[in-house]
């Protein structure tokens, strides 16, 4: 099959990479059409022309940058289904009490399920993003997840949710490129795009932040509750645990001899657990529902470097699988912000093993209290 | 990769400038310039293309030339007649209220909603049929009460459906308000004798018959009075302001008259063409349902719904593959909205969003259809298993 006769569907979000994306692809000879996704936002949040990934402006910016490119251009109305995925999901993990990151479920369930099927019915042979990442093949021929070149924008983390059947469907043209050689790609094509800031935050949240968006669309996330420290003494009230991260000290609204910052939150009591920097760290975790790159783990237990955010650097970790997908993780230097909803993604050298959902953290040396039986909720165990 | 065939089936939307009409227009971009106001030979020479032009169109439609202005295109006609019966009608203290249907083109429904919005005019919306027609009674009772102006589509643009204008007009007539119709979709094909018709005023845009984009008329019985939205020199009568355009009006006029020299052949042709295109499609996807009247109906215009589909996707699929054609939610933000007509005719939300409009023109060959029709049946069936498909 030559070059001409592949048809590749890049996913343009008017910005830099994808556009780039895009013209790599071109310049490559595939036969390439530009896609574009309509996404929810809040129409009472600013608007539902709002979404920070398809405003006017990106879309009619996408479409400019097609246009130069030569190839066709189309925006799928991706509103419902985003809606009742990666929005709904935001809702629930906060009403779980965990700290969610829609883009990982953006991409399990939008881009390279949804988008894929959509593109792969258009003929496409194959769908093209603009994240920072790479896709081999291992001498098995297995289909390996690679961090980007430019280690400063990788963006493995959020892709750790792929299957080998998706990555054998999906191209990373831009992951072979440092930014700032991106951004040159950019400005010698003539894109317009390429002094344009990075993206940051979540797409959905029009005008507002997440904490108003919790108030309009699940108001029970945010009840307030007592601030407790770790033997339970109540030192204050808190907004409602959303408002709230682990590791955070301002803001709290009390008055202590020493900084205070927030532990754990404990979502059964409604409670946000406080102390003292040094009471912060915890060396391990426990992550659920566990994506394996190659379709399973490497072994039992093994080492590897784990990146517990998407802007954390990969700590060095001891790893154990238990049954059904769920890994325990035992960091060789206590964690400070470990953050239960938030994932776990697991990396030997460059390769992304793959990840999951961090459940509970445990403090070092105490193990974790079993989970209620009354409820699939993990607890954050009160240090 | 490039479809194996092109097949623009979208002229409704628009269509190609004819090269005799574009051969008529070309000395008055740049020998016959004058300005046809101007008092020397220049402007006599432009003054007089424009009146031959207008004694032509009058000719065509069955009235005096004086009767005709020309506009920027069938949006501003149908503007200066909604908003110059209402403004007139406010000021000399007549009755105000307009009249209009739910499947209006956009030039007529946003005005409307303009002027009750911001201007304070009472309106009324007389209900459609399942074919998106106006019903005599229905239209009786919205007249009951007086009003300036009542505007009701000639042909509509989405379901291609034909409404009885002799009827709706002497209904009216009788309440004594103006009967204005948008014939943009109707010209070139159906009858546009205003005598015939009994309509006060009628809009029509050149290039949905082989004429340019960007000009069109508005004829305006002799006796009707209308206050100017383009106010200025005293163009046309003093009715729209600005210098005319003498190489539009002069294609305008061309267009016109070929298209009704040539009407019984294109008519036959355009019907040949769509009846294979329904019949085809109708046969080869058992959910496709027809749109709008199934006789009563434009004769270039073929239009479906077609259950579970996303049109905005589906139009996706023929651009791909080399087939142009419409719908009345699609839109290019991919935010589309279910068609206020098709809702207006009674179809759920869902099925208003999956629509598709196929017109066809002089130039649709049986192959286009057959290749069109092969193109369609494949989208269809590709985007109705990714609907049913379960989520991973």
């Amino acid at each position: 099959m030559s070059r001409a006769d592949t048809r590749v569907v890049v996913a343009m979000s008017g910005g830099v990479d994808s556009s780039v994306a895009a013209a790599l692809l071109v310049e490559a000879g595939y036969d390439v059409v530009g896609m574009m996704m309509r996404l929810w936002s809040d129409p009472a949040m600013g608007g539902a022309d709002n979404n920070r990934c398809c405003t006017p402006g990106q879309m009619s910016d996408a479409r400019r940058i097609a246009d130069k490119l030569g190839i066709p251009f189309y925006v799928l109305d991706t509103k419902d289904i985003f809606r009742h995925t990666v929005v709904q999901y935001f809702i629930d993990q906060h009403r779980d009490g965990y700290t969610p990151n829609p883009c990982l479920e953006c991409n399990r369930r939008i881009r390279f399920d949804w988008l894929l099927r959509n593109a792969l019915a258009l003929d496409a042979d194959f769908l093209a993003t603009g994240h920072y990442a790479r896709i081999t093949a291992d001498e098995s021929g297995k289909w390996l997840l690679r961090r980007g070149i430019d280690a400063g924008k990788d963006q493995s983390y959020v892709l750790s949710v792929m299957s080998q059947d998706q990555l054998a469907l999906t191209l990373f043209p831009v992951g072979e490129y440092p930014k700032s050689e991106v951004r040159e790609i950019a400005a010698d094509l003539g894109l317009a795009v390429a002094s344009k800031q990075d993206s940051q935050d979540l797409c959905f949240l029009g005008k507002g932040d997440y904490r108003s968006f919790l108030r309009l669309h699940a108001p029970d996330v945010i009840k307030p509750g007592p601030i407790v420290n770790s033997d339970g003494d109540v030192l204050g009230e808190h907004r409602g645990l959303a408002n709230y991260t682990i590791g955070q000290r301002k803001g709290l609204g009390i008055s202590s001899n020493e900084p205070l910052y927030v532990l754990a939150m404990n979502d059964i009591k409604n409670a946000l657990v406080v102390g003292t920097r040094d009471q912060l760290g915890r060396d391990s975790l426990i992550a659920e529902n566990v994506n394996w790159i190659s379709g399973g783990p490497p072994a039992d237990s093994f080492r590897a470097a784990v990146k517990i955010r998407y802007r954390a650097r990969p700590q060095p970790a001891a790893i154990k699988i238990s049954a059904d997908n769920t890994m325990r993780l035992r960091f060789d230097e206590p964690q400070r912000d470990i953050t239960p909803g938030q994932a776990a993604v697991v990396y030997q050298d460059d390769v992304c093993l793959g990840g999951g959902l961090i459940a509970k953290f445990e403090s070092k040396g105490n193990p974790c209290a079993p989970k209620p039986s009354n409820s699939a909720r993990p607890v954050a165990s009160l240090a | 990769m490039r479809a194996e065939r092109q097949v623009y089936l979208d002229h409704s939307a628009s269509t190609p400038v004819d090269p005799r009409v574009l051969e008529t227009m070309m000395p008055y971009f740049s020998e016959v310039y004058g300005n046809p106001t101007s008092a020397h030979r220049y402007g006599r020479d432009a003054e007089r293309a424009i009146e031959g032009a207008r004694e032509s169109v009058a000719a065509l439609l069955n009235c005096q030339p004086a009767e005709i202005i020309f506009t920027g295109g069938g949006s501003e006609s149908d503007n200066l007649a909604i908003r110059g019966a209402a403004w007139w009608a406010r000021t000399y203290n007549a009755p105000t209220r307009l009249i209009t249907s739910p499947v209006e083109h956009s030039a007529v429904s946003a005005t409307m909603r303009q002027m009750s919005a911001l201007m304070g005019f009472d309106s009324v919306v007389a209900p459609v049929d399942r074919y998106g027609l106006v019903d005599a009674s229905a239209f009786r009772h919205a007249c009951a009460r007086g009003g300036a102006i009542a505007s009701i589509i000639y042909a509509n643009n989405e379901l291609g459906s034909v409404n009885d204008l002799p009827a709706l007009a002497d209904i009216a007539r009788a309440g004594d308000i103006l009967f204005h119709t948008d014939a943009v979709q109707a010209g070139g094909q159906l009858t546009l004798d205003v005598k015939l018709l009994g309509v006060d005023m009628l809009s029509l845009s050149a290039h949905k018959f082989y004429g340019p984009k960007g000009v069109g008329i508005l004829y305006l019985r002799n006796g009707v009075e209308l206050a100017p939205s383009l106010t200025g020199g005293g163009h046309e009568h003093g009715r729209r302001a600005g210098t005319q355009n003498t190489p539009f009006i002069i294609g305008l006029a061309r267009a016109l008259e070929l298209a009704y020299q040539e009407n019984a052949e294109r008519l036959a042709h355009f019907r040949r063409m769509r009846d294979r295109l329904i019949d085809a499609v109708l046969g080869r996807i058992p959910d496709a349902q027809l749109s709008g009247h199934p006789s009563r109906r434009l004769p270039s215009h073929a239009s479906f719904i077609l259950p579970g589909i996303d049109a905005n996707a589906l139009l996706m699929h023929l651009d791909m593959n080399g087939v142009a054609a419409s719908s009345g939610s699609a839109c290019m933000t991919g935010n589309p909205e279910p068609s206020e007509i098709l809702l207006a005719a009674g179809y759920t939300a869902e099925e208003a969003k999956s629509g598709l409009r196929l017109s066809v023109g002089a130039h649709t060959t049986e192959a286009d259809i057959d290749y069109a029709v092969d193109v369609i049946v494949n989208a269809v069936a590709k985007l109705s298993l990714l609907s049913r498909e379960p989520l991973s």
